[in-house]
């Protein structure tokens, strides 16, 4: 088997998610300069309350198949996290927008650690596993092997990706989007409603990470309190090494944090002569954020982010 | 002005007795452990050493964040690495038994440099991007703690390096229990004298630099970086200079814990661990060391208080329903938010914060710029 | 005053492109030592993108700046600062939450030295050179006309009083090009008569002005020479009475202004 292609593939797969997580951080970014720390616990939540709905659903038709399971367990995910992050911009960000910088981001902290924490107390500590209803196929692909979950959640994100293009670009709300991205005064004096751009915004994040968290737990398997917080810290990485505020750049930057973690953890042994093995694999993301703010601190693709006047 | 007017009369009663006051808080200093001790048994005088503990690296991360407005999110970082220096330097892990003297300041040392080296290529960039940087550096420092027990046995893994030295003076060990009054007292009583002493050694150089020629270009790059370097400041060094001087601060604490502690392991350096003391610093008034002080003895107190809800719950409802740890966490968050929405510049607010957290309101503001000149 | 002119500040084809607009095409001036040197143009002519190109704000796209024969392009703000070159800023940039005094201490910093362990031993030195700083401030506040104002903080200060404090956060730097970008805007006829006086009496202190200005007759009155921008060229250089009888000058910027 061909290692490099193998890991090419996985990186791939879990960066496709890494890109979904990284829109949310990216779009909130670019027209708040926030950093939504909050947006990781978002995708947890997601996840959870996915597999509670597909847990309710196998035990009232165990005869559905899988795919109509999940899609269940989404439908009712999405909205469940549209509704929390529209009520944490609302709570906790929005009275804070001209404070200073540092006062929303300790709000951001802080509501990360109420959602880690209920989660806690109402699914537990332990981890819950996704069950296997899920096709699991395995493909030979290019001397590598593919699964159908793989190739699923490949789908999904891309579709995910894609209708967020759309919005963003040819509806009128994604230019009310856009406009306030470059600029929230102009946007205003134009007849922008600012903040029901601003709540739209988390609210358009916050449905794409309920994708994501489904596709996440559904690819490992397991789902867990504290996965967010990983997660959100990759995801915010990948948004910055695409260029923050530029959405092609998170997609981007999330695809090739996953190839480097990828191929950085079924590599670090032979690089390092044995030194360091994969469970370094959660490292790479972090060293590849600090590289690229010390390098290129624009990102790859450019930042594109409203700055404060 | 934030005391409330029953205490002003004994507070004004105190100020104009400095010396009196000054004394009588030393005593109360010195009782103190004897105090909690005698009335609330041993574990809390533990408690009291954890305070102290606390408040040395609230008051490190206190010049980063309250004094030069650096977002720091990954201190326990430095905190990590003192103490495992300490470890290194003193226990049989590696056979070596260096005396404390030359460890703490090691352990400081190279805590300091690991500060410049995370500073230097991230400081130029925007604050949040360095919130997030030091946050990851948290966590790298943690998975490397975790894991560097192969091929090379440096950290043990998650069980942690043991019996490490207790700070010792001479043939006088702070780890054994001591003889006074013809009783015999639990080592934590000594550290607790150890721990107070270099609180107000850390609190004297903390109000030194806030009030020099360093302290200043920290409020000016804090305030407005570009007038700051249009003034001849040297922005990117003056940020670097408090970052060093915080992990600094961080690591000689690190290295405190471990001796104290005796052992060590990643466990103790979560982001939480972080977290924790920035809320220290936010919940007292971010800048203001008396507010980094009551800061740091609210959180490090009432969580061991919240022990008790576990018994509360017990006596009420026969059974604990929700383990007091978990609601420990949970209450933090809320206190985060509402501290931000409610009273953003803290309980004990410095004047320079205040005036900044409230300068939404201009009409209120003149208010109080009025009030603040009729004092002056 | 032109016989024995000694260039200060030269500024040589400096050109700044945001982009594909350029904001400064090519713009040549020299400053001499002790006089008052007027900068106008209409708005967005380019007057600030100029000050903040001189004072390592912004890099240039092109062209050279030299203080006093040495070359300052390149330079980071504070390298300029250190050079003795001062500025003070159009939308007023005080330290808002540090006192009127504190902010003039500041400006003090490039002239002083004491480091961390000064700050913690508090030496016999260290005790000194904070008590010439504090001096040296609280002169600068009365020289300014803020000597009552020492202790409250910058954000509180009137308008006026934020732009005398500007003043004299800069010249605790001990500049000898101090670079003022519209000192007396929105300021009433008495004040604006108050700032012109305190200009004087820097020249005669010693200090080389630079002035960007809007109120062309403060200008026209007090300047030695001026440059007028437009459009990110410079249109004219002299003597007020000769740029103001430059054709090209009424019709870009005192014609438009008058009708």
């Amino acid at each position: 088997m061909d290692i490099f292609t193998q890991q090419l593939i996985n990186g791939l797969v879990l960066g496709s998610i890494y890109a979904l997580v990284a829109l949310g951080y990216t779009m909130v970014y670019g027209i708040l300069e926030l950093i939504n720390f909050a947006h990781g616990e978002v995708t947890m939540i997601g996840a959870m309350v996915a597999l509670t709905v597909i847990g309710v659903v196998m035990g009232a038709a165990p005869d559905l198949p899988g795919l109509m399971m999940v899609a269940a367990g989404l439908l009712v995910a999405i909205p469940a996290c549209m509704a929390l992050a529209f009520g944490i911009e609302k709570v906790a960000y929005r009275p804070l927008r001209r404070a200073p910088r540092l006062a929303p981001l300790i709000t951001a902290i802080g509501v990360s650690i109420i959602l880690q924490n209920l989660a806690m107390l109402v699914w537990g500590r332990q981890y819950i596993s996704f069950p296997p209803i899920l096709p699991h196929n395995q493909h030979e692909f290019l001397g590598a092997h593919i699964t159908d979950l793989q190739i699923f959640i490949v789908l999904i994100s891309l579709l995910t990706m894609a209708i967020l293009v759309l919005l963003v670009e040819k509806t009128r709300l994604g230019r009310a989007m856009r406009a306030t991205a470059q600029s929230k005064e102009v946007a205003e004096l134009m007849g922008v409603n600012v903040d029901r751009v601003i709540s739209a915004t988390f609210v358009i994040g916050a449905a794409i990470a309920a994708v994501a968290g489904v596709m996440v737990s559904a690819y490992y398997g397991l789902a867990h309190y504290y996965m967010g917080f990983m997660l959100g810290l990759k995801a915010f990485s990948a948004a910055v090494l695409g260029g923050i505020g530029n959405i092609a750049g998170a997609m981007l930057g999330g695809l090739l944090l996953g190839v480097i973690e990828a191929l950085g953890a079924g590599y670090i042994g032979d690089l390092t002569g044995g030194f360091l093995g994969s469970h370094y694999q959660d490292v790479f993301a972090f060293f590849v954020l600090i590289l690229v703010l010390v390098f290129r601190p624009s990102g790859l693709l450019g930042e594109r982010v409203a700055h404060r006047a | 002005m934030s005391i409330p007017r029953r205490f002003s009369s004994v507070h004004a009663w105190f100020q104009a007795r400095p010396t009196f006051a000054l004394v009588m808080l030393a005593i109360s200093l010195m009782a103190l452990p004897f105090l909690v001790g005698g009335g609330l048994g041993n574990s809390w005088v533990r408690v009291l050493d954890f305070v102290l503990l606390y408040m040395l690296m609230a008051l490190g991360l206190n010049i980063v964040v309250g004094y030069a407005g650096l977002l720091d999110l990954g201190y326990i970082a430095f905190y990590a690495i003192g103490a495992y220096v300490y470890a290194w330097l003193a226990s049989p892990h590696f056979g070596l038994h260096l005396p404390f003297w030359m460890v703490l300041p090691i352990g400081a040392a190279i805590a300091g440099v690991f500060g410049v080296l995370l500073g230097a290529p991230t400081l130029r960039l925007r604050g949040d991007y360095l919130a997030i940087v030091t946050l990851g550096f948290g966590e790298i420092i943690r998975i490397f703690m975790n894991n560097l027990n192969a091929p090379f046995n440096l950290t043990n893994g998650p069980q942690g390096i043991n019996l490490i030295d207790p700070i010792g003076i001479g043939g006088f060990s702070f780890g054994k229990p001591f003889v006074l009054f013809g009783q015999t007292w639990p080592p934590t009583y000594l550290y607790y004298y150890l721990f107070l002493a270099f609180t107000l050694l850390f609190i004297v150089i903390a109000m030194r630099l806030q009030d020099s020629r360093v302290g200043r270009a920290w409020a000016a790059v804090r305030e407005d970086e570009v007038a700051a370097a249009a003034m001849g400041i040297n922005t990117r060094n003056v940020k670097l200079l408090a970052f060093a001087m915080g992990a600094t601060f961080g690591g000689l604490a690190g290295g405190l814990f471990s001796a104290f502690q005796g052992f060590i392991s990643p466990e103790s350096f979560t982001l939480w661990e972080s977290i924790l003391v920035l809320c220290m610093i936010v919940l007292g008034g971010m800048g203001n060391i008396p507010g980094v002080i009551l800061g740091a003895i609210l959180l490090t107190v009432i969580p061991e208080a919240l022990r008790y809800l576990g018994d509360m719950q017990r006596a009420a409802f026969g059974q604990v329903i929700v383990d007091p740890a978990d609601l420990r966490m949970l209450l933090f968050g809320f206190a985060l938010v509402a501290m931000m929405l409610f009273r953003p510049a803290g309980l004990l607010p410095s004047r320079v914060r205040k005036r900044e957290f409230a300068a939404r309101d201009g009409a209120r503001e003149q208010e109080q710029s009025d009030l603040y000149d009729a004092r002056a | 005053m032109a016989a024995n002119a000694v260039t200060l500040l030269r500024v040589v084809g400096v050109s700044k492109r945001f982009g594909g607009l350029a904001a400064l095409d090519a713009v040549s001036l020299e400053v001499r030592v002790g006089e008052i040197y007027g900068l106008i143009g209409p708005n967005g002519a380019g007057k600030t993108t100029l000050f903040n190109c001189m004072t390592g704000l912004y890099d240039l796209s092109s062209g050279e700046v030299h203080l006093d024969d040495e070359p300052v392009h390149g330079l980071k703000p504070h390298q300029i600062a250190l050079r003795g070159f001062a500025r003070t800023f159009q939308n007023i940039r005080l330290f808002p939450n540090m006192t009127a005094l504190e902010n003039v201490m500041v400006g003090r910093h490039p002239r002083t030295h004491a480091g961390v362990i000064g700050a913690v031993l508090r030496d016999r030195r260290t005790r000194a050179e904070e008590r010439a700083i504090r001096e040296r401030a609280h002169a600068l506040m009365d020289y300014v006309g803020l000597g009552g104002r020492s202790r409250y903080l910058a954000g509180h200060l009137s308008y006026g009083d934020q732009r005398r404090l500007e003043i004299a956060r800069a010249l605790a730097t001990e500049p000898r090009l101090l670079a003022l970008d519209e000192p007396v805007a929105g300021m009433n006829p008495s004040e604006r008569r108050q700032m012109a006086d305190l200009f004087l009496k820097l020249r005669e202190g010693g200090t080389t002005l630079l002035l960007i200005e809007h109120d062309v007759k403060l200008v026209m009155g007090l300047c030695d020479r001026v440059a007028v921008l437009e459009y990110g060229r410079k249109i004219a250089e002299g003597t007020p009475e000769v740029v103001q009888r430059d054709p090209a000058v009424i019709a870009a910027y005192l014609g438009g202004e008058q009708g």
